[in-house]
């Protein structure tokens, strides 16, 4: 809770109660508090006695279990997959816990989605840790000094923390390839300023599974992935890894090899260290430097370095949360398992355990479009022959056309007098020239070509002004009102093309 | 004056023809475009008064001054927002005039086919002309001014109910008469009987029945099509009105009504073209009217709509660098492109990059979104057109929809199922944050669900655009 959620908290009907110097190392004094009208509570104890909703962010230590309730809601990280006694102690103790790394991932969910936002900070962090070991500017330089290549930076696994990364990495100048086993992430990778890595794999490249994780992958696509990587380490200046497989210990991709093959002063920064790194030669939470000289960054607390930026933004998920479960902004908590996000982060409720969750029921990215990706996988070759292909079949249907029309032209002359054939004649090439001309016409103009095209449509006052002298009364009287509405229509077409054509202005 | 003289003015006036349209290539180049028009026609003009053939000058002078006088006023008093009425207006007054030559040269060929030719060599002017022609030309002749009529009668009464519907006076949904596009059909069908009947007997109630049934098909066909559908029946209508220009020109033996039917009607076949392939649906679709159904159940919307007020909407756009403005016919509606020019104006003078982003249907009328703009001074190097301006979405801190729906809708291209899918749009939800000005909660013109209003980055600005737009300025800094 930051002094801003908790005036957002009142607002839901909320008192709001804070543990003595809770939020000191993010920068968030008690006063700061009190002037928001938020409680200090001198103990931790107490405030678990006190309050009915407790907020948190680790996962709760048995001892604090102990202290719920039925009736008093936890909402932190559980580690519900890894915490089973949590769980029972929970049961028990017939006490609501959400645990917000199962909120689910879709749309509507991502305003409490803490891991993104965790994960978030986790990216942004890797490269200015990186930047931190690495000797050399990120941007390419040519200074009067001499000329400094650009860093190139590879970030394994295009999540919200790979993006991160691959933002923060490309606003300093370097850069940026990314690899993801999912590549319909190759759209968000470009556009963030990076460049994605295609393998040369036949099969169908698609890692992706339901809830917007990773899958693991298969041998051969494994190997076709190292492969890729075997050959880019050498270039490399930095490698941020974030691959992670839900529920599983992190995949090896950046083999001791690899590492050895690097420079020395490289940088790897390894976010999946927690689950045993990405890299052969993370060590969990500490920095290592290999014989060759590469650096190796397994740290895995980066939020907690940037404690003011996380406590803000896991304050705000836990407000979205609080506010997705009071509906009437009255202070009271209504606890609708019906709602996909809310059973989906409930691990227990009312006595009962509730994890795991059934799936959701919306996936989190559509699934890939198939034509993109082939697109992307054809050869120069390939490319070649298609445009070759389009280019026979255009002059096909050219050819057809011109065929067609001229033996229709035939036909026509065959049975048409002379003097209809002359007209004709003008007629078809007067559509010609039509089509020519109003091709080059600007899409800003369609307005006032429509206008012009009007006002000259009028020449059929040339037909009218012809007849109006010729034969009957009733010629010239219909000749007469023709010649007077063309009349109209002349001038208001040209000036009303001229208004508009004044107002175009050049800035 | 000689008929070669006459000829030869004609052909003057068909090159500056051609060149007041290849003019419009460019907006410099436009405003010297028009006068080449003028002129052009000016010269058509006299150069028949004073030729061979045309009688009563002095009356047809009267009567052109007369009509200058009023479309003189209509073009100075026209709201920039009106345009879509006027230009059907002004096709109705061509197809009613085409109708009416057309009953002229039919009227005229009764009466010199009944002279005996002592008679017809004393004829002067267009019965004349009519006198020295051959039976199959007179055949040819008949087929010739019974299309005129026949398209200057769809055109009429087509560009009236099209006038309705842009004005407002009729129902912009697509209404039909029970039976549908068989009564259409049927009236095709009778048209094509009298063409036949007229063909061979060339009396007078063939053609009446015909003109019927083809003012008929045109009301028909016309109230059938949805209001979304508009900037394509304009376009349609314009074309028709240069073919039934070109058929009476040649029924009179008129090279330069040829010549200036065809630029015309190829021009308006053009932009209906290019106005269906906006909107990824051919024009048999659209001539049907209604959109084509939908292949399946839509896909469902995720979301909610999160509303936003102006102190939200000015706090973003203060932050944002590089703003780009997507408006549609809500904008037109609201009459708000003078305060869209100034919130432009007053960004750009902070430095920021503001840029508008035009769908080629957007409004009622082909162009009708650069139209507006320019009226309010917007200058026309920031007005881009969808492909020019698609691939910067991305790049983009803020995008303001001010009144348009369709044309932003990412079900076009996320749901297959979508009455819309497969239509080019412009992909404002890859933007950082996107505001919609709206007037409330509806689903708009075309009924098609938005999942843009649901999404993450979407925040709904409700009001009318230009209220909305008055209370925003005076936020921005």
């Amino acid at each position: 809770m930051t002094p801003d959620s908790a005036r957002q908290l009142q607002k839901l009907g909320y008192e709001c109660l804070i543990e003595k110097g809770a939020g000191a190392k993010a920068g968030f004094s008690d006063a700061a508090y009190e002037e928001a009208g938020v409680t200090v509570i001198k103990t931790a104890a107490a405030l678990w006695k006190e309050a009915d909703i407790i907020a948190k962010v680790r996962p709760p230590t048995e001892t604090e279990l102990k202290r719920l309730n039925k009736g008093k809601t936890l909402i932190s990280f559980f580690d519900p997959a890894g915490n089973e006694k949590g769980l029972e102690i929970a049961k028990e103790k017939g006490a609501n816990v959400i645990a917000m790394e199962m909120v689910p991932r879709i749309s509507r969910a991502q305003k409490m989605d803490a891991l993104s936002s965790m994960a978030n900070i986790a990216g942004y962090r890797a490269v200015i840790e990186a930047g931190n070991n690495f000797g050399r500017f990120f941007t390419g330089q040519i200074t009067a000094a001499g000329k400094v290549p650009p860093a190139k930076v590879l970030v394994v696994g295009a999540g919200v923390a790979g993006l991160a990364a691959i933002g923060t990495a490309v606003s300093l100048g370097a850069v940026v390839y990314a690899f993801d086993v999912r590549p319909e992430v190759a759209e968000q990778v470009e556009s963030m300023g990076a460049e994605f890595v295609y393998l040369d794999f036949e099969d169908d490249q698609d890692g992706a599974e339901t809830g917007g994780y990773a899958k693991p992958s298969s041998p051969e696509f494994r190997e076709a992935q190292l492969a890729k990587f075997r050959e880019m380490a050498p270039d490399m200046d930095i490698v941020i890894t974030t691959a992670l497989i839900p529920n599983r210990p992190a995949p090896v991709l950046w083999t001791e090899d690899m590492v050895r093959s690097m420079k020395p002063g490289s940088v790897i920064v390894d976010l999946a260290a927690e689950r045993g790194g990405n890299v052969e030669g993370t060590v969990k939470d500490e920095r290592v430097v290999t014989d060759n000289g590469v650096i190796i960054i397994g740290y895995t607390d980066f939020p907690s370095r940037m404690a003011a930026q996380a406590s803000t933004l896991y304050a705000t998920n836990i407000r979205h949360m609080m506010t997705d479960l009071t509906p009437n902004k009255d202070g009271q908590i209504v606890h609708d398992m019906e709602d996909d996000v809310i059973r989906g982060a409930t691990v227990a409720y009312q006595g009962e355990i509730t994890f795991p969750p059934p799936p959701p029921k919306v996936q989190a990215i559509a699934s890939k479009k198939p034509q993109k990706a082939e697109v992307k996988e054809l050869t120069p070759e390939e490319r070649r022959a298609q445009e070759i292909a389009e280019f026979r079949a255009q002059t096909r249907q050219q050819v057809t056309l011109l065929t067609v029309g001229a033996v229709l032209l035939m036909l026509v002359g065959a049975v048409a007098p002379a003097s209809f054939m002359q007209h004709f004649t003008v007629f078809v090439l007067a559509v010609f020239v039509g089509f020519q001309v109003i091709w080059n016409v600007s899409h800003a103009l369609h307005t006032p070509l429509m206008a012009v095209t009007n006002a000259i449509s009028s020449i059929i006052i040339l037909g009218a002004l012809l007849q109006i002298g010729s034969g009957s009364w009733l010629v010239i009287v219909l000749a007469a009102l023709s010649v007077f509405m063309a009349g109209i229509n002349i001038f208001g077409g040209f000036l009303v093309t001229r208004r508009m054509l004044a107002m175009f202005q050049k800035s | 004056m000689s008929y070669g003289f006459t000829t030869a003015v004609y052909v003057v006036a068909a090159v500056l023809f051609i060149l007041a349209l290849g003019g419009l290539s460019n907006q410099e180049s436009a405003k010297r475009a028009v006068w080449y028009g003028i002129v052009g026609m000016a010269l058509a003009v006299l150069a028949t008064l004073i030729g061979p053939g045309a009688g009563l000058w002095g009356l047809s002078l009267i009567l052109i001054l007369a009509g200058g006088v009023i479309g003189q006023y209509v073009a100075r008093r026209v709201q920039m927002t009106e345009m879509p009425q006027l230009v059907a207006a002004m096709h109705s007054l061509v197809g009613l005039a085409a109708v009416f030559v057309g009953f002229n040269a039919h009227f005229e060929q009764v009466r010199v086919l009944a002279m005996d030719e002592a008679a017809r060599e004393a004829l002067a002017g267009f019965a004349a002309v009519l006198a020295e022609k051959s039976p199959v030309e007179h055949n040819i002749l008949r087929v010739e001014l019974f299309l005129g009529i026949f398209i200057g009668a769809v055109t009429f009464t087509g560009s009236v109910v099209a006038y309705g519907k842009l004005a407002g006076k009729v129902t912009s949904a697509a209404t039909k008469l029970p039976g549908g596009h068989a009564l259409n059909a049927a009236a095709a069908v009778l048209s094509l009987l009298c063409l036949v009947w007229y063909f061979n007997t060339g009396s007078l109630l063939p053609v009446i029945l015909m003109t019927l049934a083809a003012l008929f098909i045109g009301y028909h066909l016309i109230m059938g099509i949805g209001g979304a559908d508009m900037p394509v029946v304009v376009s349609m209508l314009n074309s028709y009105s240069g073919w039934a220009a070109a058929a009476i020109g040649f029924s009179l033996g008129n090279d330069l009504l040829i010549v200036v039917g065809a630029l015309v009607g190829s021009s308006g076949a053009i932009l209906s073209y290019i106005m269906c392939k906006a909107m990824n649906r051919s024009f048999i679709s659209v001539i049907l009217g209604g959109f084509g159904g939908s292949s399946g159940p839509a896909m469902e919307v995720e979301g909610e709509m999160v509303a936003i007020d102006a102190d939200g909407v000015a706090a973003a756009l203060n932050e944002a660098d590089s703003i780009i403005i997507v408006p549609g016919y809500g904008m037109a509606v609201a009459q708000a492109q003078n305060a869209v020019s100034e919130l432009t104006r007053k960004l750009r003078d902070a430095g920021k990059n503001v840029r508008f982003g035009i769908h080629p249907v957007a409004g009622r009328l082909p162009g009708h979104m650069n139209v507006l703009l320019a009226e309010a001074k917007v200058p026309y190097d920031i007005v881009l057109e969808m492909e020019e301006i698609n691939d910067d979405f991305p790049d983009t801190d803020v995008v303001i929809v001010i009144g348009s729906n369709d044309i932003v809708n990412p079900a076009a291209q996320e749901d297959p199922n979508s009455p819309i899918a497969g239509m080019p749009v412009l992909e404002v939800w890859k933007a950082k944050q996107v505001f919609v000005m709206k007037r409330g909660q509806g689903t708009g013109y075309s009924g098609i669900e938005n999942p843009l209003f649901y999404k993450e980055n979407t925040r709904m600005f409700y009001g009318d655009a230009r209220e909305s737009l008055d209370k925003l300025l005076p936020l921005i800094d």
